[in-house]
């Protein structure tokens, strides 16, 4: 019955081969029908290396099927899988995301030897001392005084910024990048915020004002999810 | 029921000891019964401060050991009746205080008295787990230096997470010149960056080092700043309420007329 309808679609695009595997059928036939298929198209000669892009539909794939559909695909070195892509997502992975993405509110003064540690957007009201941390996944807004050190985007987003009402951090990190303070004795400043700048290379601190334009779209649920 | 108020600051030096005694003092000076601790075990000196050095017999780990009573080993002040000091141990074992030690130690204290004041050792190990172990509020003594603000600010977090109300803090060893031309932190500074109580400021004073090399703390005496800045801080425990000592130097009376035409003195 099912020789009536093709499990597996492929189709060649600008950016290498897409991978369509149909959803109402079980993982184990469409294995059976991929595995098939690629024998069956075996290469003459040597070719170049083909990108692969799959797209599962509606079918949630467990870790040890995506790795043997991997390594099937893999296998004699023909292609590279560039992405598995899928309609839905495991709730425990949707969970984390929306944690990603949600601001936690934090009403404390983060003290010397102390470090504040948060997954998503932090916005404390309060101050960082001198030799007390911040670090957060995404973008650290503070509501007082910065003297100590922030780190935002720590899981490697170079679009994470951080903002205070009074800037005079010792440090500021945002992903991998580190800027710190001046050797010599420097006044903060009021209402700024630091970012990655990638022309320069290197976290600059501007107003505020100028955010508007250079991170858009400020931690929008939506941007997170379509960004994955 | 009495009170049991630790002194501390996190670094060295800052006059944890010299505030303890005095505030001590200042406190029996206002008739309330109090006791003194030294915790640093090891390195005490309240005793020597205090001048009651060669009256010790026993000392805090004899009686967590009980090799005595708790009665036994309180030294009675040789000025006031109802001042009296539990020495810490010079040479003992110093794992032997525990938390629950000092803790039994100051409940069995305010039956007796109305204020007990603990001497907390520097650092944050285990000598400042045991001095705060049985306080009802602390004191935090800080002076205007980055690295004893920096210090009072690590131990303002780790009070925070304990039992106690919210630390209040003595700013110690003030030169007003210095402050003046900005090469110290001025008072502001610090109460903004630590954001506690401020209970008293005390200026840096030659008398106080003599008086605790005499071993007659300097609260004794009427004159010094230094001394009515200490007994200040001792009503402002009690509950009363006193305005912050000027810091100026008052002694001329060219200055006094300044003021009256309210001209900035220098």
């Amino acid at each position: 019955m099912h020789d009536t309808k093709q499990l597996i679609t492929i189709k060649g695009t600008r950016d290498g081969l897409t991978l369509f595997i149909d959803d109402t059928c079980s993982f184990d036939e469409a294995f059976k029908e991929l595995r098939e298929k690629l024998l069956a198209n075996q290469p003459q000669k040597k070719e170049p290396c083909v990108p692969v892009t799959i797209k599962l539909g509606n079918r949630f794939l467990r870790e040890e099927e995506k790795d043997s559909l991997s390594n099937l695909i893999k296998e004699e070195n023909r292609f590279t899988i560039q992405s598995i892509e899928s309609e839905v997502i495991a709730k425990s992975e949707a969970l984390s995301l929306m944690e990603d993405s949600e601001v936690k509110t934090i009403n404390r003064i983060v003290r010397s030897g102390q470090v504040l540690e948060v997954t998503g957007d932090l916005l404390l009201i309060g101050d960082v001392n001198p030799g007390g941390s911040v670090i957060s996944t995404g973008n650290i807004y503070i509501m007082g005084s910065l003297h100590g050190v922030a780190h935002a985007g720590v899981k490697g987003d170079r679009s994470a910024i951080i903002a205070a009402s009074y800037m005079n951090p010792s440090q500021l990190r945002i992903a991998e990048y580190i800027s710190r303070a001046p050797d010599y004795e420097s006044d903060g400043v009021y209402m700024e915020c630091g970012l990655i700048d990638e022309e320069q290379d290197k976290i600059i601190i501007d107003r505020l004002q100028v955010l508007a334009h250079r991170r858009k779209s400020i931690n929008r649920f939506e941007r997170r999810i379509n960004n994955g | 029921m009495g009170e049991a108020i630790v002194i501390t600051s996190g670094k060295g030096g800052v006059g944890k000891t010299t505030t303890t005694a005095n505030i001590g003092t200042a406190l029996a000076l206002m008739e309330k019964k109090v006791c003194l601790i030294d915790t640093d075990i090891g390195l005490r000196n309240l005793d020597v401060v205090m001048g009651l050095e060669n009256r010790i017999i026993y000392d805090i780990v004899d009686v967590i050991q009980e090799r005595c009573k708790l009665k036994q080993a309180l030294i009675k002040d040789k000025r006031f009746d109802y001042l009296s000091l539990l020495p810490a141990a010079q040479t003992s074992d110093k794992t032997a205080v525990t938390p629950d030690g000092m803790k039994k130690i100051i409940k069995e204290l305010k039956q007796e008295y109305d204020y007990i004041i603990i001497d907390c050792p520097a650092g944050i190990e285990q000598g400042f787990q045991n001095a705060i172990a049985g306080a009802d509020r602390a004191i935090v003594v800080t002076t205007p230096e980055k690295s004893s603000v920096r210090d009072a600010d690590r131990i303002i977090g780790l009070l925070e997470k304990e039992d106690i109300e919210p630390p209040s803090l003595v700013v110690n060893r003030i030169r007003n010149h210095m402050m003046k031309s900005g090469d110290m932190l001025d008072i502001d500074e610090i109460v903004q960056i630590l954001s506690i109580n401020l209970i008293g400021v005390v200026l840096d004073d030659d008398e106080v080092i003599k008086a605790s090399n005499h071993g007659e703390p300097i609260a004794l005496q009427s004159k010094p700043k230094a001394s009515i800045a200490y007994r200040n801080i001792a009503r402002r425990i009690l509950g009363e309420t006193v305005p912050l000592q000027s810091l100026e130097d008052e002694s001329g009376m060219f200055q006094k007329v300044k003021r009256f035409f309210g001209m900035r003195g220098n």
